[in-house]
């Protein structure tokens, strides 16, 4: 059985078949892309794997347990974290606080026990910044831990984005358009950082991406939608030479 | 991009903006109301102020505490709330008639006023639970007008409660007065009479004691606010949907939020039973909004703003004579004035600037020091 089993799932909205059969087995520690035109039914993919949407058919399965049909936080609990293709931080709150939140699960006291100020509420917090400092560090956010996380320029806010999900401690980590609105510097930089996170963690990503480049660069596969129909999947290379593909994103 | 900008306005009960609060100077948000208190009691000791004066104080303390607790839910888990008044009369009437009906029994003010004190704010949070579970789901303008209906009901129930006691016991009826023959004329004591006031609670809601339950309001509420289950309360408000593929647990940490402001607003309407006296047209919606209009006024999310913008807001009007009648209309054009800036990206913008400034200032000021410490 593969690290991820997705079978047949899909969904419609009043008629609308946003995703129809879409079917994915990602083995672990692989980086996977999924790309299409938009409108093509990638984002709801993402909402279907995270529970927003439930599905109206499918199986879901990661590392052999069954996800089909779960809450948004138990699937995060179950090793789930995502990002957004339009950015949602908590944007009142510090860039460290923000990673602090990914954490809440795994590092736990009591709400009397925060607000009587115990010993444990102070050796969790340490433990807590020097975990959330680490991921910021992976992100190079980490001398942005104390501003607002709204006033972050659009780049970092999305890197951000990917340090809170990794807080959660994933074995599955979704990515929602990552580069979308950075200038090539900056999404050459992310790609460094993908990298650093598969490797590093040994995760197991899927990823929605427009860039091409960045896509041909860091995904070993790629799987195609179109009109919520899964257009071909294969190894990066061969799939995006494929005219079918090419003749999707063309528009003909 | 013009998205983003969309779904922000959707969530937009702009009156709500909030002004994130800064972790540090929590003790100074405590020793404010210590010192503002310590300094009024010593000048009214000295004759320096009026009695008059004196006698608002203790209101002032449970109008704090209405503030900061609303605050909770308005500034922190950001939901609008318009039935705080009605925490606040559920704790007065349990805590004023347990102590109409012992203060035969418990001689000592000591134990029975802190009895009082819980009781009044568990059964506050109890109400603030269980209004809680099926509103879950809803928000914003929906929420509000939940919360402004609840306020209302609570009021018009205990408006309808008459209760008495005579050698035989305690004897109720609901919406209409009981019937003189099943009291024993000797011996009855009316304790409820519908919308008519409570009469004869003992005036147990000192000073200090008020003060205490402010201070430890306030450090309940900020330890709350910067800890975990904070950071769990406001990531609900900055982004449901995040929180939740997050892994935080909506329902859990909006029920706390409901129960612990519930709790607070109980008590202060214990006090508020303690101190002057108490009838339910007291706790209509103009109580509710009168705390919110401090909330705004002091800034949603800001603990330290409510405290000042209460102080400020409760005695000014009660010392400048003439004003009282103008109140309720003052405080409709000075939410809406709000309500507009807070719409006008000019002053945003003018407003962003001149904070930024203030602070590049005094971080200059201090690093000036701080450079002439090192020499
Ligand atoms: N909640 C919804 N209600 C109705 N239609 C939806 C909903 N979510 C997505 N859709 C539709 O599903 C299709 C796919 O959308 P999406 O997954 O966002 O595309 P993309 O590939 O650009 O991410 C679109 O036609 C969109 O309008
Ligand atoms: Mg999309």
């Amino acid at each position: 059985m593969s690290f991820v089993e997705i079978n047949n799932i899909g969904i419609s909205f009043g008629g609308l078949h946003a995703v129809e059969d879409f079917y994915l087995r990602q083995e672990k520690g692989e980086l996977y892309g999924l790309i299409g035109p938009n409108g093509a039914g990638k984002t709801t993919v993402f909402n279907l794997l995270t529970g927003v949407y439930k599905p109206d058919k499918g199986t879901f399965f990661l590392d052999g347990q069954n996800m089909t049909g779960k809450s948004t936080v138990e699937l995060n609990k179950l090793g789930i974290a995502r990002t957004f293709q339009n950015i949602r931080l908590f944007g009142n709150m510090t860039v460290l606080d923000n990673v602090k939140i990914g954490l809440h699960n795994q590092y736990r006291y009591s709400a009397l026990t925060g607000v009587l100020r115990l010993p444990k509420y102070r050796s969790t917090e340490r433990a807590m910044n020097e975990k959330a400092m680490e991921l910021l560090d992976v992100l190079e956010l980490g001398e942005e831990r104390d501003h607002l996380a709204s006033n972050l320029p659009y780049g970092k806010q999305r890197r951000l984005e990917i340090a809170r999900a990794m807080a959660t401690n994933p074995k599955y980590l979704l990515l929602d358009e990552p580069a979308a609105g950075m200038n090539p510097n900056e999404t050459a930089e992310l790609m460094q950082m993908i990298r650093f996170v598969r490797d590093h963690f040994d995760m197991t990503i899927l990823l929605i991406e427009h860039d091409m480049k960045l896509v041909a660069g860091i995904c070993e596969k790629v799987s195609v939608l179109d009109f919520g129909q899964l257009l071909c999947q294969g190894e990066t290379s061969a799939v995006l030479k494929d005219p079918e593909v090419i003749k999707a994103y063309l528009g003909e | 991009m013009s998205e983003r900008k969309n779904s922000e306005r959707a969530k937009g009960f702009s009156l709500l903006k909030i002004v994130p609060s800064k972790s540090r100077g929590k003790l100074v948000t405590v020793l404010i109301p210590v010192v503002f208190f310590a300094v009024c009691a010593l000048l009214v000791n000295l004759g320096v102020l009026r009695s008059h004066f004196a006698g608002l104080l203790v209101p002032l303390c449970y109008y704090i505490i209405m503030a900061v607790s609303l605050n909770f839910t308005v500034g922190i888990l950001g939901e609008l709330s318009l039935g705080h008044a009605g925490f606040m009369c559920i704790g007065a009437y349990v805590g004023g008639l347990f102590t109409l009906l012992t203060q035969d029994s418990i001689t000592s003010a000591w134990i029975r006023f802190p009895i009082a004190i819980l009781l009044g704010g568990l059964i506050a949070a109890l109400a603030g639970f269980l209004i809680g579970v099926p509103i879950l789901r809803l928000r914003g303008d929906y929420l509000a007008i939940v919360t402004l209906a609840f306020g209302e009901i609570v009021r018009n129930l205990v408006q309808n409660i008459y209760l008495s006691r005579d050698k035989a016991g305690l004897h109720f009826s609901f919406t209409n007065a009981i019937e003189p023959e099943r009291l024993d004329p000797a011996t009855n004591v009316d304790i409820m009479k519908g919308p008519m006031a409570l009469n004869g609670i003992s005036p147990d809601a000192t000073l200090l004691i008020s003060v205490i339950l402010v201070v430890i309001t306030i450090i309940v509420i900020l330890n709350m606010v910067d800890s975990r289950a904070g950071r769990a309360i406001m990531s609900i408000r900055d982004n449901r949907i995040a929180a939740e593929s997050t892994g935080i647990n909506i329902t859990k940490y909006k029920l706390i939020v409901f129960s612990l402001s519930a709790f607070f607003a109980g008590i202060a309407g214990v006090l508020f039973a303690h101190y002057s006296t108490v009838s339910p047209p007291k706790f209509d919606y103009n109580m509710s909004i009168l705390i919110l209009v401090f909330v705004v006024l002091g800034g949603v999310g800001n603990i330290r703003g409510s405290i000042i913008a209460t102080a400020i807001l409760y005695i000014l009007p009660e010392v400048l004579r003439g004003f009282q009648s103008y109140r309720m209309l003052i405080y409709a054009i000075v939410l809406i004035v709000m309500m507009l800036l807070n719409n006008n990206e000019r002053f945003n913008a003018w407003k962003k600037n001149t904070t930024e400034r203030l602070t590049a200032w005094r971080k200059g000021l201090f690093r000036k020091k701080s450079g002439k410490e090192a020499e």
